[in-house]
């Protein structure tokens, strides 16, 4: 999953760096990512990953990093099963 | 601070509204000038330590009461009371951000003791009023550092005995990568690049400086400007310039109301051909002051709950805050325009004790100041993820 969230972020991350050399836990905020980019990378990964995000996951502790993006995908998908 | 200390507070400062700041306001406007007066009656009465808190020696105000009298002054001098709202903004952010460093709490009181004024410099050629990206970075060696930024407007610049300055963490950080920095009188030299002559608001003295630094690294705040700018900076902004707002449309519905009043006394029994308009402008006024009196209530329950960093980091709450400030700006010019037409000639006039000139003109600001078109398409943009569940 990490990978395809890369790939996004790569995407529409607007990130000053290239994801593949981020760490899963690196923050992305810092890495360069602005809350309008933050937007778009939400809409693609929902797009993507087939879920919506809540409003309470609408906050950048759930977007700051490739994990912590991964850990909101798994939640929503095991709600979802 | 307690409730009756506040009321106390604030009679002294209506009265010195009364006496000193609107009978210099417009002279103010006409020269465009620093209102000196204004600043001598917040010294007086300690106001520029208003939200600092009482540990350190300030006044400890919450953002209702800082709102409340943001407006009171608003009332007498928009633009005294845009330079106290603005004030107040940098002073909440060192004492929410940065009051655990030895430096900025000394700051902080020297502040108090000293009645220091405190100017911001976020603004920057170059970045499409964007506050959230820098050109400038602060360039770090050793224990010093330096930086040079050219700002569009600073408002009081000239005034300032320090400013708090926005700029990337090092020069080749990526643009939204942002530090708040503390400059001291001695630490910066400012070159005047434009003139401050615009429709209103022209006592704030706003031109654009190009800045130059040299200072102690640890005035640097260790806190991202990101999360300040979420959890303190936009919502404290947004709330303390709707109120300063909200000082206009009073003072605009005061008048009209005299207005109506002298007419209804002349001909008892007969209704005045302004009374209704006047009803519609007192409706607006009473649903600008519930919004913003309700958004000072709320970020104060935020602040002091422990989740409440949580929800103010949400993009609901952005939305709801950056509607404030659209609602505020559009809602003082609605109403300074109905009580211009209530007024009639003598509110055209620029000498009559109706004129709703200055008012006007200083209201008409409120929608640029951070442009109204901009704040609304990123909330369009928030929009496409929030859900309002």
């Amino acid at each position: 999953m990490t990978d395809r969230i890369r790939d996004i972020l790569r995407k529409h991350g607007r990130l000053g760096v290239d994801p593949a050399t981020l760490a899963d836990d690196a923050d992305l905020y810092l890495a360069g990512m602005t809350s309008h980019a933050s937007v778009n990378l939400m809409l693609a990964l929902e797009g993507a990953f087939d879920v919506e995000f809540p409003d309470r996951m609408l906050q950048r502790r759930f977007f700051e990093s490739i994990a912590a993006i991964a850990a909101a995908i798994t939640e929503l998908k095991g709600e979802a099963a | 601070m307690i409730a009756a200390d506040f009321t106390a507070l604030l009679e002294q400062v209506r009265k010195l509204g009364v006496e000193s700041i609107r009978p210099a306001a417009a002279d103010v406007d006409r020269r465009s000038r620093f209102p000196e007066e204004s600043l001598a009656a917040f010294r007086k009465v300690r106001l520029l330590g208003a939200a600092i808190p009482a540990e350190l020696g300030g006044l400890g105000l919450t953002l209702p009461q800082i709102s409340t009298l943001c407006t009171a002054i608003g009332q007498h001098c928009a633009a005294s009371a845009m330079v106290f709202a603005m004030h107040q903004i940098q002073i909440a952010c060192l004492a929410r951000h940065a009051a655990t460093s030895p430096l900025i709490a000394a700051f902080l009181q020297e502040c108090v003791e000293r009645q220091l004024l405190i100017a911001s410099v976020t603004s920057e050629v170059g970045v499409g009023g964007d506050m959230r990206s820098s050109i400038a970075g602060v360039r770090r060696d050793g224990d010093r550092a330096e930086l040079e930024k050219s700002a569009s407007v600073v408002s009081y610049g000239a005034y300032a005995d320090a400013l708090l300055l926005t700029a990337r963490s090092a020069p080749d950080a990526p643009a939204n990568d942002q530090v708040l920095v503390l400059l001291r009188k001695g630490d910066y030299q400012l070159e005047q690049k434009s003139e401050w002559d615009t429709l209103g608001m022209r006592g704030t003295c706003s031109p654009a400086f190009q800045v130059k630094a040299s200072f102690d690294a640890n005035q640097v705040l260790e806190t991202p400007f990101a999360a300040i700018a979420s959890l303190t900076m936009v919502p404290y902004s947004h709330v303390v310039w709707t109120s300063a707002w909200l000082g206009i449309a009073a003072d605009a519905v005061a008048r009209s109301r005299q207005m109506v009043r002298a007419e209804a006394r002349r001909r008892p029994g007969v209704t005045p051909f302004g009374a209704t308009r006047l009803a519609h402008a007192v409706s607006l006024h009473q649903t600008m002051r519930t919004q913003i009196h309700d958004a000072a209530r709320e970020y104060e329950e935020l602040c002091a709950s422990p989740t409440g960093a949580d929800t103010l980091f949400s993009i609901g709450y952005a939305i709801k805050i950056n509607n404030l400030k659209i609602h505020g700006s559009t809602m003082v010019t609605q109403i300074v325009t109905e009580c211009l037409t209530i007024c009639g000639m003598a509110g055209y006039s620029n000498s009559s004790p109706f004129s709703m000139g200055r008012q006007l003109r200083d209201s008409l600001g409120a929608a640029l100041m951070i442009a109204n078109d901009r704040i609304n398409a990123t909330n369009a943009a928030l929009l496409l993820v929030h859900k309002d569940e």
